[in-house]
């Protein structure tokens, strides 16, 4: 079947993109490049934002970008430039794939450049993923105006402490992708991505608190109740009322679901590919080593359905597929594409990164950690005295060395219970101590992003706060 | 009133004339509203990385599109398209007007003005002009020169940034603003290993420049130094203390500071809601007597400058901390409106597609009467902080992090051994009353600060004196 038939049927916003893709990888090719691939993206999106009784903003967009990859054989390697626009008319389409060309020409060889050698998905069988449910189309302003404002009020009414508010926001999307190469290989998919967030104020003593609640999903019937939205933001902010340090101390610390998650998010950068062969990880030459507790099964998985980081095939054309990447705390699997996995020796596991603009990069998709057993109630009464952290903030993490150390808000733990709200602290410990020191995981896997994890409790951090 | 050179390009480019864009602004402005604007982008970037030695893949990206505003009272209306025609101008202008239920009793759409005259980055050529022989060469002369310097020099990986971004902004008001923006970048980030250990050390510079001012030894090698030096001497830090302790700042870089306890604070969105740890605080002493902190969007050739910001105000020098006491806030022309009180040239945006807001521009702490060593002197245990990565503010509650790259112990006045990175945490509005003493080095950061605030990220500057702050509050983890 040939490309122009498989196109067929689809929806002109995706024949735009199919069009301008083969425009390109002609354009590329008729300047010179022995290889391309393009990449077209367009997106319409609806945000709003209510706060209080009044609306605060409105906003209507629609974007769309292609990127052209040129690729240049020389006797040495492969030579590579991107080049990306906004710009959809025949002749822009054929500058900027002219201009990758050129610049290409002017970058070193390289011998691990180059697109997949085969295994390229199926494009008439691609999974289908529920990644976008067409009822949705019909979701407008009012209605997301409307959402908004319930979880606003949901949130406002739950205590007179609850005095102000960032707002509550809701957001609808809809995107499509397209991704070609000169192999022969172009397929695309649809998605939409729905979204509905609370952040109150609450004032009481000590001063302001602010916390959020939200929900996510690829469908809106997936979307939490406003009311419910609102209220847990609500709640998640009166608790906060009255916070402050404690001593400087080294005890257990828990990770509610979403502090935790970030943990994850740290370890998919530490197996990253790039971050492996560069040297830049010191998870870098540990596959097959024990890196982290028996309690850690960490998985990647592209094909979950209704999934927030779901794709049929990576953003080089390698159908997904699930990836272990720890397995009772081995080191089993980096995140690869094409490119990283040829520099370490090893093979693509379909999980190439791809932007218009960017060079196929590597990453997880839907990075989680499996549940454990037992409640996060459970694990708090089984900690004599520690920190419950369900707030971090700053960037403080060294990936070369492991070293972290990041600001914190939570709840202090005292005889199994929770005490008092704590802020103005700073969790510390060396990363790679941390992954082997995860003593308990719960059973609460909570999606919320595409990298999700259950609560989970750390043997021993420390605890900077008052001298 | 002369021609501009934004005003031309988007005329001859995309056909925009005066009249399809005050038939926009019309068509914004039939509801009643109290500000409309069209915001037209027009950018180019470029930029190459080298790795392993060779620079592998090169980019060029080219952006463009309008965005159209309309606001009534808290309300904003907001759509845009990166399609620059007359077509989706008029799309654009009816959705964002939906926003407004009433009919207006007539517009007054009127583009009579052209902002600026100044320019703070004058460049000969567009940093995007660049041929990228010479982006390749400066990288690739990073690298050797990094590698030449010490063998436990393992890696280097060495980019650069060319931008040019040309806005054109005609608002409801008669405001007609225009600015063509120059930015440069280069960052050198080194892993040294000495068989044992491994560490990193990064550094970077850049401004609102041409492209030449990089290619300079002059400029390259102190920044190729400078990350090679963090990195080796790394090697040998011990672990941070944890706990309340005497910290001493050393100058630039560290004033993220103040844009994290302080700036973010002050913008007039915060504060006009009310969710600001400052609201309603103005008049206030906020910091110790000595400590003047302004944001200063006109000083010439720095990233966080611009001659007219993003709603074509011009830029100015705002006093945002006299003396210790609170005497201004950060806006942009909504929440100066909502306020009462006048735009301080701060209304920023990431690019068309997203809104503005009240943003920082260069913010820094002028400087005092203190001699730096003697301020190190003076300090029998503590830690000295020189070079710091991001830090990040909770405004509600105005508890901030910023997290040191580069630190030393101090003993007895002495600086000691280096110390393994450590986030520092504090309580904005009162951190700067601690401080106890203000060197007489100002200096301002080299150039790579970036700012992220609702999903928007902006160039920024940064500076500080050297400093001293009683009880800071040390993530380490030694205790």
């Amino acid at each position: 079947m040939s490309q122009r038939e498989r196109r067929r049927g689809r929806n002109q916003g995706m024949s735009e993109l199919f069009d301008a893709a083969a425009i390109a990888l002609e354009a590329a090719r008729e300047a010179g490049a022995d290889a391309a691939d393009a990449v077209g993206v367009a997106s319409d999106s609806i945000e709003t934002r209510v706060r209080g009784e009044e609306i605060d903003f409105v906003k209507q967009a629609r974007q769309r970008t292609l990127g052209v990859r040129a690729l240049v054989r020389g006797p040495e390697g492969v030579r590579q430039a991107i080049a990306s626009t906004a710009d959809f008319a025949e002749a822009a389409v054929r500058a900027v794939a002219a201009e990758a060309a050129t610049l290409a020409r002017a970058t070193a060889q390289d011998p691990a450049a180059g697109l997949p050698e085969a295994g390229f998905a199926d494009p008439d069988a691609l999974p289908d993923l529920a990644l976008l449910d067409p009822a949705d189309r019909g979701t407008g302003v009012e209605d997301r105006v409307e959402a908004a404002r319930r979880a606003e009020r949901a949130a406002r009414a739950v205590d007179p402490r609850i005095t102000n508010s960032e707002g509550s926001q809701a957001s609808s999307g809809f995107s499509r992708v397209v991704y070609a190469n000169s192999a022969g290989f172009a397929a695309g998919y649809e998605s939409a991505s729905h979204a509905l967030f609370s952040e109150p104020l609450a004032s009481g003593e000590g001063g302001m608190q602010r916390d959020y609640w939200m929900s996510v999903g690829r469908r809106l019937a997936e979307l939490e109740a406003p009311e419910r939205i609102g209220a847990r933001a609500a709640e998640r902010a009166l608790r906060r009322l009255g916070a402050k340090p404690v001593p400087t101390c080294e005890v257990p610390v828990i990770f509610d679901p979403l502090t935790a998650a970030s943990l994850w998010r740290q370890v998919a950068g530490l197996v990253n590919g790039y971050s492996v062969y560069r040297g830049t990880s010191f998870l870098a030459g540990k596959l097959g080593e024990t890196v982290a507790s028996q309690a850690v099964h960490l998985v990647d998985d592209p094909l979950r359905p209704g999934g927030l980081g779901s794709r049929p095939f990576d953003g080089e054309g390698l159908p997904s597929r699930r990836t272990v990447l720890i397995e009772k705390g081995r080191l089993e699997s980096y995140l690869l594409d094409t490119y990283s996995a040829r520099k370490l020796g090893l093979a693509s596991n379909a999980h190439a990164t791809r932007s218009a603009g960017s060079a196929p990069g590597a990453g997880a998709t839907n990075l989680f950690l499996e549940p454990g057993q037992g409640s996060l109630e459970d694990l708090i009464a089984d900690t004599p005295r520690g920190l419950l952290v369900t707030e971090l903030i700053g960037m403080g993490f060294n990936p070369v060395t492991g070293d972290y150390s990041r600001g914190a808000a939570g709840i202090w733990i005292e005889n199994g219970a929770l005490t008092h709200p704590v802020e103005e602290v700073t969790i510390a410990a060396n990363f790679a101590d941390m992954l082997q020191g995860i003593d308990a995981v719960a059973d609460d896997l909570l999606w919320l992003s595409s990298v999700a994890s259950p609560s989970l409790r750390v043997a021993r951090m420390t605890v900077a706060g008052e001298a | 009133m002369t021609e501009s050179s934004a005003r031309g390009f988007f005329r001859d480019r995309f056909g925009l004339d005066d009249r399809s864009l005050e038939g926009a602004l019309g068509t914004a402005l039939e509801r009643r509203v109290d500000h409309a604007d069209l915001f037209f982008e027009y950018a180019s970037q470029s930029s190459v990385v080298l790795e392993e030695g060779i620079v592998k893949s090169g980019d060029r990206h080219l952006e463009q599109g309008v965005g159209v505003r309309v606001q009534v009272g808290e309300r904003t209306g907001y759509a845009h398209s990166d399609e620059l025609n007359v077509e989706s101008l008029q799309l654009a202008a009816r959705t964002a007007r939906a926003i407004s239920a009433d009919s207006a009793a007539g517009g007054n759409a009127r583009a009579a003005v052209t902002t600026g005259g100044r320019d703070l980055y004058p460049v000969a050529r567009p940093p995007t002009d660049t041929p990228v022989e010479d982006m390749i060469g400066l990288v690739e002369a990073v690298d050797a020169y990094v590698r030449s310097r010490d063998p436990r020099v393992h890696e280097v990986m060495a980019s650069c940034v060319a931008q040019h971004r040309q806005i054109l902004v005609m608002a409801s008001d008669g405001t007609l603003a225009e600015d063509v923006r120059p930015l440069v970048r280069l960052n050198v980030q080194v892993i040294a290993s000495d068989g044992a250990r491994r560490e990193v050390g990064y550094q970077g510079c850049g401004g609102r420049s041409d492209f030449e001012t990089l290619l300079d030894p002059a400029t390259w090698q102190p920044i190729a130094d400078e990350a090679a030096r963090i990195a080796i001497q790394n090697l040998g830090a011990e672990p941070c203390p944890a706990g309340s302790m005497t910290v001493v700042l050393g100058p630039g870089w560290p004033g993220i500071l103040l844009h994290e306890a302080i700036g973010h604070g002050l913008e007039g969105d915060f504060n006009r809601k009310g969710t600001s740890a400052f609201s309603g605080r103005l008049g206030e002493r906020v910091a110790a007597p000595g400590v003047t902190v302004v944001d200063d969007g006109t000083l010439p050739g720095r990233r966080g400058s611009l001659n007219v910001d993003d709603e074509g105000t011009p830029t100015q020098r705002t006093v945002l901390i006299e003396d210790g006491i609170l005497r201004g806030y950060l806006q942009d022309r909504q929440n100066a409106r909502l306020m009462g009180m006048a735009p301080t040239g701060n209304g920023r945006r990431e690019s068309y597609a997203h809104l503005p807001m009240p943003r920082m521009t260069n913010t820094f702490m002028l400087a005092g009467e203190d001699d730096p060593e003697d301020i190190l002197r003076s300090v029998d245990r503590g830690i000295y902080a020189v070079h710091f990565g991001g830090g990040q503010v909770d405004i509600t509650s105005g508890k901030f992090v910023f997290s040191a790259s580069e630190a030393y112990r101090i003993e007895n006045g002495r600086i000691g051994a280096p110390l393994k990175g450590a986030t520092l945490i504090g309580n904005g509005p009162d951190v700067l009353t601690r401080v106890s003493r203000i060197g007489s080095d100002l200096a301002l950061d080299r150039g790579v600060g970036t700012c992220g605030k609702d999903g928007q990220s902006v160039p920024v500057g940064v500076g500080l004196p050297t400093i001293r702050v009683e009880e800071l509050t040390v993530g380490g983890t030694e205790g």
